[in-house]
C-alpha cells in the first residue's frame, strides 16, 4: 500500500481574498522545501529535487505528494516525512508567505504556541490594587467616624458637669452657657453672680 | 403593565414610606399591628437578595480584572497537553463558554457534587463586599453621593455603547429583529406574565428599599411626580439599554452567521477541490445543488458534517440574565476592534449597576435595623453595617463553590418572585382596605397638598390587586402542572447545557426560601393577636 502525503493549500478568506497563484516555479520551490527537510533528517542527507513527486495536482491547489528514496525504487515511509515537515514548518510556511490555516498538510497536525503566562497573572495585580485602595478608604472612614463620636461623647459630659452648677443662673438668667466662664478657670459661686459682673468680659 | 402596575404600586410605596417615616418594619406596625409581618417578610427578601446579588459583582470584577489582558482570555481557546490542538471541552462549547463554565466558576456536572470553595472567586467576591461596606458606612447620607455616581455613568457608558452598537457591521439585523413584533409571541400568555414580572423587579417594589428611602424625604415633598417621572424614566432606560442590547445582539449573530456560512464554503471547497473564490455567500445554494446532483457520493458523504447556517436561528437563541452578561456580551466584545477597552467599559457599568442594586438592598435591610432601639443601642451604625455585610459575605462562599452557580439560580428564580408578590398584595390591600383608602387619601392631602386624582384610586383598590392574584394564581398552577423544577447544568464532555431535575433537598432548600418570608406575614399576625390577647386577659382580672 503506498503511504502518500496530501497538501492542501487555502487561501484566506474575507475580504483580503487573493487567489494564490499556482504555477510550476511554486512547485519547484514546494520541492525544493520538501527535499531540504529530508536532508535534514540524519540517514537522508542525499535526498535531491527529483526525488519528490507531485501528482493529482488540482485547481483547489491541493495535490499528493510523495518522496523516493535514491534508487527510486520506493518512497518513504510516510511517518518519516511527517516528523521531517514537522520540524520544518515555519520555514515551509515563511517561503509560501503562508501559516498553518492557510497551508495545511492533512496528518501533520500542527504543532500549537503555548499561552504566554506571564508569572504573577495580571488580574491579581489589579485586584490587588484596588484591594489596598477599599480598605484603605473604608479605614480612614471609620476612624473618622470614631473621632466624631469620641468629640461628640466629650462634648455632652462637659454640658453635663458645669449644668449643675449654672443651674441656679439658668433658671434665673435664661441660658447663659456656663461654658466660657467655666474654660477661664477658677470656681463659680453662684448666689454672688450679678448681671454686670457676668456682662463684663475677663 | 407599566401604566396599569408599576406606577400605582410605587406611588403607593413613596407615599407610605413618606408619610410614615419609618422603614418598612415600622412603617407597617404604623397602619396596623397585626401587619409588621409585611415589614418582616420584606427585610427576609431584601435578606435574601443581598446574600446572592453580590455574587454578580464578584462575577464583574472578575472579568473585569481579566479585561486587562491582550488577548482576552475569553477570545482564546487554551492549548491541550501535547499542544497539538485546543482543550476539548473548549473545542465543543465555544471560548467565551469555556472561559464563563469553566475559568469563572468552575462549574460541577450537578447540585449534588459540591466541590470546594474556588478561591479565586471568593477573593472577587470579599472585594465586592468591601465595596458595598465602603459606601453604606456612613448611612444614607453617604450612600445618597454615590449612588449620584453608580447612577449617571451607566448611562454615559451606554451612550458610548449605542453609538459603537449601532456602527458595527450587522447592527440592523439585530434592530429590526427587535422592532418587528412577533405575533404568536405576543398572543402567548407568558409573554405578559414576564412583562408584569420585570415590571415589578425593575422597580424593585415589596422590597422595602423603596419605603426605607423614601422615610428620608421631607414630609411635603411631591411623591406623586416623582413616582411618575421615576417609572417613566425606568422604561425609557430599559428601552435604550434594549436598543443597545439588540445592536451588539445582531452584530453578533451576523459575526456567526458569516463564519458559519465561511466553514461551510470551506468545508465544500476542500472536499470537491474547487477553485478559490468560485463559492461565495451568494451562489451557495445554486452550488450546493448542483454539487449534490453531479457527485452524489461525495455530496452524501460530506452532507453530514454542512451546517444549514441561518441568520433566524442565530437571532433566535436569545439569552437572558447571567448568561447575556456574561457569555453573550463577551462574545460580541471580542470580537470588536480594541476589545479590551469595550471590555472594561462594560464591565465597569455592570459593576455600577450592580453596586447600586446592592445599596438599595442593604439600605432595605438596615434602615429598620438602626430605626429600632433594641440594637441602635448597643451597636453603632457603623458595627450593624459592618456584621450585616460579614454575615452576607460568609453565607455567600457557597455561592463560589463548584456547584455555586446552581444555588444562585435557585435563588435567583425563587427566592423573590412569590414572595414578592404577596407582599405587594398584602400591602395593596392593607392600605386601601385595612387603613382604608379615605384616611389614607387625607393623610396624602395633609402632608402634600395635592388631591388624590381618580385614577390611582381605582388602580389601588382594584386593577392592581387583580393583575397581583393573576400572576400569583399563573405561577403556581404553572408550578402544579409542570410537577417537578428543573434546571440546566453544564455538561463538560457535550459541552453544552442539559436540563436535570432537582435533588429533593433542592426541592426543600426552595420551599422554605420561599416559605421563610411569605410565612411572616400570617406568623408575626399571629403573634401580635396573642400578645394582646393575653395583655386583654392580664387587665381584666385586674380591673
Amino acid at each position: 500500500m503506498r503511504q502518500n502525503n496530501s497538501i492542501t493549500q487555502e487561501t484566506q478568506e474575507g475580504p483580503r481574498l487573493r487567489k494564490y497563484a499556482w504555477d510550476t516555479n511554486e512547485e519547484y520551490l514546494f520541492k525544493a522545501m520538501v527535499a531540504f527537510s529530508m536532508r535534514k533528517v540524519p540517514n537522508r542527507e542525499t535526498t535531491e529535487i527529483s526525488h519528490v513527486l507531485l501528482c493529482n495536482v488540482t485547481q483547489r491547489v491541493s495535490f499528493w505528494f510523495v518522496v523516493t528514496d535514491p534508487s527510486k525504487t520506493h518512497t518513504l515511509p510516510a511517518v518519516e516525512i511527517q516528523s521531517a515537515i514537522r520540524m520544518n514548518r515555519n520555514r515551509i510556511n515563511n517561503a509560501f508567505f503562508l501559516n498553518d490555516q492557510t497551508l495545511e498538510f492533512l496528518r501533520i497536525p500542527s504543532t500549537l504556541a503555548p499561552p504566554t503566562d506571564p508569572p504573577v497573572p495580571i488580574w491579581i495585580i489589579i485586584f490587588g490594587v484596588i484591594f489596598c485602595i477599599v480598605i484603605v478608604a473604608t479605614m480612614l472612614l471609620i476612624l473618622s467616624g470614631i473621632q466624631q463620636h469620641r468629640r461628640k461623647n466629650e462634648g455632652p459630659s462637659e454640658m453635663e458637669d458645669t449644668e449643675d452648677k449654672c443651674e441656679n443662673t439658668i433658671t434665673v438668667e435664661n441660658g447663659i452657657p456656663c461654658d466660657p466662664l467655666d474654660m477661664k478657670g477658677g470656681h463659680i459661686n453662684d448666689a454672688f453672680m450679678t448681671e454686670d459682673e457676668r456682662l463684663t468680659p475677663l | 403593565m407599566l401604566i396599569v402596575e408599576g406606577m400605582p404600586l410605587l406611588y403607593l410605596e413613596l407615599a407610605v414610606g413618606q408619610r410614615m417615616r419609618q422603614g418598612s418594619i415600622g412603617a407597617w406596625r404604623t397602619i396596623s399591628p397585626y401587619l409588621s409581618g409585611v415589614g418582616v417578610a420584606s427585610v427576609v427578601v431584601s435578606f435574601f437578595l443581598s446574600m446572592y446579588y453580590n455574587v454578580i459583582n464578584a462575577w464583574a470584577f472578575w472579568y473585569l480584572f481579566h479585561s486587562f489582558q491582550d488577548p482576552l482570555p475569553w477570545s482564546v481557546c487554551p492549548v491541550n497537553g501535547n499542544r497539538t490542538g485546543y482543550d476539548e471541552e473548549c473545542e465543543k462549547a465555544t471560548s467565551t463558554q469555556y472561559f464563563w463554565y469553566r475559568k469563572t466558576l468552575n462549574i460541577s456536572p450537578s447540585i449534588q457534587e459540591n466541590g470546594a470553595v474556588q478561591w479565586e472567586p471568593a477573593l472577587c467576591l470579599i472585594l465586592a463586599w468591601l465595596l458595598v461596606y465602603l459606601c453604606i458606612l456612613r448611612g444614607t447620607e453617604s450612600t445618597g453621593k454615590v449612588v449620584y455616581f453608580t447612577a449617571s455613568l451607566p448611562y454615559c457608558v451606554l451612550l458610548i455603547y449605542l453609538i459603537r452598537g449601532l456602527t458595527l457591521h450587522g447592527a440592523t439585523n439585530g434592530l429590526v429583529y427587535m422592532f418587528t413584533p412577533k405575533m404568536e409571541q405576543l398572543a402567548n400568555p407568558k409573554a405578559w406574565i414576564n412583562a408584569a414580572t420585570q415590571i415589578f423587579f425593575s422597580l424593585g417594589l415589596g422590597f422595602g428599599s423603596l419605603i426605607a428611602f423614601a422615610s428620608y424625604n421631607e414630609p411635603s415633598n411631591d411623591c406623586q411626580k416623582h413616582a411618575i417621572i421615576v417609572s417613566l424614566l425606568n422604561s425609557s432606560t430599559s428601552i435604550f439599554a434594549s436598543v443597545v442590547t439588540f445592536s451588539i445582539y445582531g452584530f453578533k449573530a451576523t459575526f456567526n452567521y458569516e463564519s458559519c456560512l465561511n466553514k461551510v464554503i470551506l468545508l465544500l471547497t476542500n472536499s470537491f477541490d474547487l477553485e478559490d473564490g468560485f463559492l461565495t455567500a451568494s451562489n451557495l445554494e445554486q452550488v450546493k445543488g448542483y454539487l449534490a446532483s453531479a457527485y452524489p457520493s461525495k455530496y452524501n458523504e460530506v452532507f453530514p458534517q454542512i451546517k444549514n447556517c441561518s441568520l433566524e436561528t442565530e437571532l433566535d437563541t436569545a439569552v437572558q440574565g447571567t448568561g447575556l452578561a456574561f457569555i453573550v456580551y463577551t462574545e460580541a466584545i471580542k470580537n470588536m476592534e480594541v476589545s479590551q477597552l469595550w471590555s472594561v467599559l462594560y464591565f465597569f457599568m455592570l459593576l455600577m449597576l450592580g453596586i447600586g442594586s446592592m445599596l438599595g438592598n442593604t439600605a432595605a435591610i438596615l434602615t429598620p435595623l438602626t430605626d429600632s432601639k433594641a440594637i441602635s443601642s448597643y451597636l453603632p451604625k457603623e458595627a450593624i453595617s459592618g456584621l450585616v455585610c460579614f454575615v452576607n459575605c460568609a453565607i455567600g462562599m457557597v455561592f463560589t463553590t463548584e456547584a455555586g452557580n446552581y444555588w444562585f439560580d435557585i435563588f435567583n428564580d425563587y427566592a423573590a418572585t412569590l414572595s414578592l408578590l404577596l407582599i405587594v398584595l398584602v400591602e395593596t390591600v392593607a392600605v386601601c382596605y385595612l387603613y382604608g383608602l379615605r384616611r389614607f387619601e387625607s393623610d396624602l392631602r395633609a402632608m402634600t397638598g395635592r388631591k388624590l386624582s381618580w385614577y390611582w384610586k381605582a388602580m389601588w383598590a382594584g386593577v392592581s390587586p387583580l393583575l397581583i392574584v393573576s400572576l400569583f394564581v399563573f405561577y403556581l398552577s404553572d408550578y402544579i402542572m409542570t410537577g417537578t423544577l428543573r434546571y440546566q447544568a453544564w455538561d463538560a464532555s457535550e459541552g453544552q447545557l442539559v436540563t436535570k431535575d432537582y435533588p429533593p433537598y433542592a426541592l426543600a432548600i426552595i420551599g422554605l426560601l420561599v416559605a421563610s418570608s411569605t410565612m411572616c406575614i400570617p406568623l408575626v399576625a399571629l403573634g401580635t393577636f396573642i400578645t394582646r390577647c393575653l395583655k386583654r386577659g392580664d387587665t381584666v382580672p385586674g380591673a
